[in-house]
């Protein structure tokens, strides 16, 4: 009788080797969510089409090799660029030396003022390319708060909060991202 | 008296570790699937740069990676600011094809949602960066992303 009985499996070292595979996949697991800042490239251009702007609706940036920034023709900060896409971009005094408003219908809305103004971000072949992502980086929180603030005033919560995908496509027609990218060139030597 | 030797003799209860390899299985299922190899090695490193206004890159499956750093191997390599595409060092030239590849390899109706991912070490220049640039306008590569780290607010 003895003889017949199925001898038992010493399952004691299955833990063992559950454990080492888990300790492996463990670690090769990169677990690393890639993030980053999201652009949309223009498509090439074909002929040298001259685009005819007005100079008041053109913000422009330069960053140089020395990775200084130009803004508006002057020697600027890094620290007071988010401030003054702001300004330039909602012009709340009117001025005439800012960018003119359209106002324009956008379902949802209403009618809404929206800035003609774009940010023209040039940069040379020695900027680096932290310097670049910063410069990016602010020019994308400022238009961020704008949307903000336009989101707030009329649904009362920030845009990225906003769910209703009509209502952000509103906002985003009501502060549109005008970021423009300069063709490059060689600018300002080494 | 006898009665208190049996009791003695039995000793400590043994714990019944039998569920224990199925709890450690569970594990390893979990960490299976949520796995994703790297694919490439880097030869290039990269220290990303840091910014406050990231997004997430989602659907991995439709990114593309473009490397651009200093040689992990300098003394080989050098130590000017190379390209990587897949597992080797590449010319701009060579991006055109990569992105063609990789347009192959994804399915008709995924093509339009197809990010590149441009992972560049903070210290490059911008002069290849826009190299790039130009030619992934070329090929029609619109969506880009500058990976970087997320910050709560970046220092100045």
């Amino acid at each position: 009788m003895a003889s017949r009985e199925v001898p038992e499996i010493n399952a004691g070292s299955m833990a063992d080797i559950a454990f080492l595979l888990l300790i492996f996949f463990l670690v090769t697991t990169t677990m690393d969510v890639d993030t980053g800042i999201t652009r949309k490239l223009p498509p090439p251009v074909e002929d040298d089409t001259k685009i005819d702007y007005n100079e008041r609706n053109i913000f422009k940036v330069l960053v140089s090799s020395s990775d200084r920034l130009m803004v508006e023709g002057s020697l600027s900060d890094i620290r007071t660029l988010k401030e003054d896409v702001k300004e330039f971009m909602t012009n709340p005094g009117n001025r005439e030396d800012l960018p003119e408003k359209e106002t324009k219908y956008i379902e949802n809305l209403g009618d809404i003022e929206v800035s003609k103004g774009v940010v023209s971000l040039k940069n040379d072949r020695g900027t680096s390319y932290e310097m670049y992502i910063k410069v990016q980086n602010e020019l994308t929180t400022a238009f961020r708060e704008l949307r903000d603030d336009v989101s707030m005033r009329f649904y009362g919560v920030k845009f990225k909060n906003l769910l209703n995908e009509d209502r952000r496509k509103a906002v985003q027609k009501a502060v549109p991202m005008a970021i423009s990218e300069a063709e490059p060139e060689n600018i300002g030597g080494n | 008296m006898a009665r208190f030797k049996k009791k003695k003799s039995s000793g400590m209860q043994k714990i019944n570790t039998s569920a224990l390899p199925d709890i450690i299985f569970m594990l390893l299922f979990f960490f299976m699937v949520t796995t994703t190899m790297r694919e490439v090695t880097p030869l290039v490193m990269v220290v990303a740069p840091e910014a406050s206004e990231v997004q997430k890159l989602e659907k991995k499956s439709l990114v593309s990676y473009i490397y651009v750093g200093v040689p992990m191997k300098k003394a080989k390599f050098g130590t000017e600011s190379r390209i990587q595409l897949n597992d080797a060092f590449a010319s701009t030239a060579e991006i055109a094809e990569f992105i063609a590849t990789e347009k192959e390899n994804r399915s008709e109706e995924d093509r339009p949602f197809m990010t590149t991912s441009i992972k560049a070490d903070k210290a490059t220049r911008m002069g290849v960066i826009t190299d790039i640039k130009q030619e992934l306008r070329k090929v029609g590569a619109f969506k880009i992303n500058y990976s970087s780290r997320k910050v709560a607010k970046i220092k100045y």
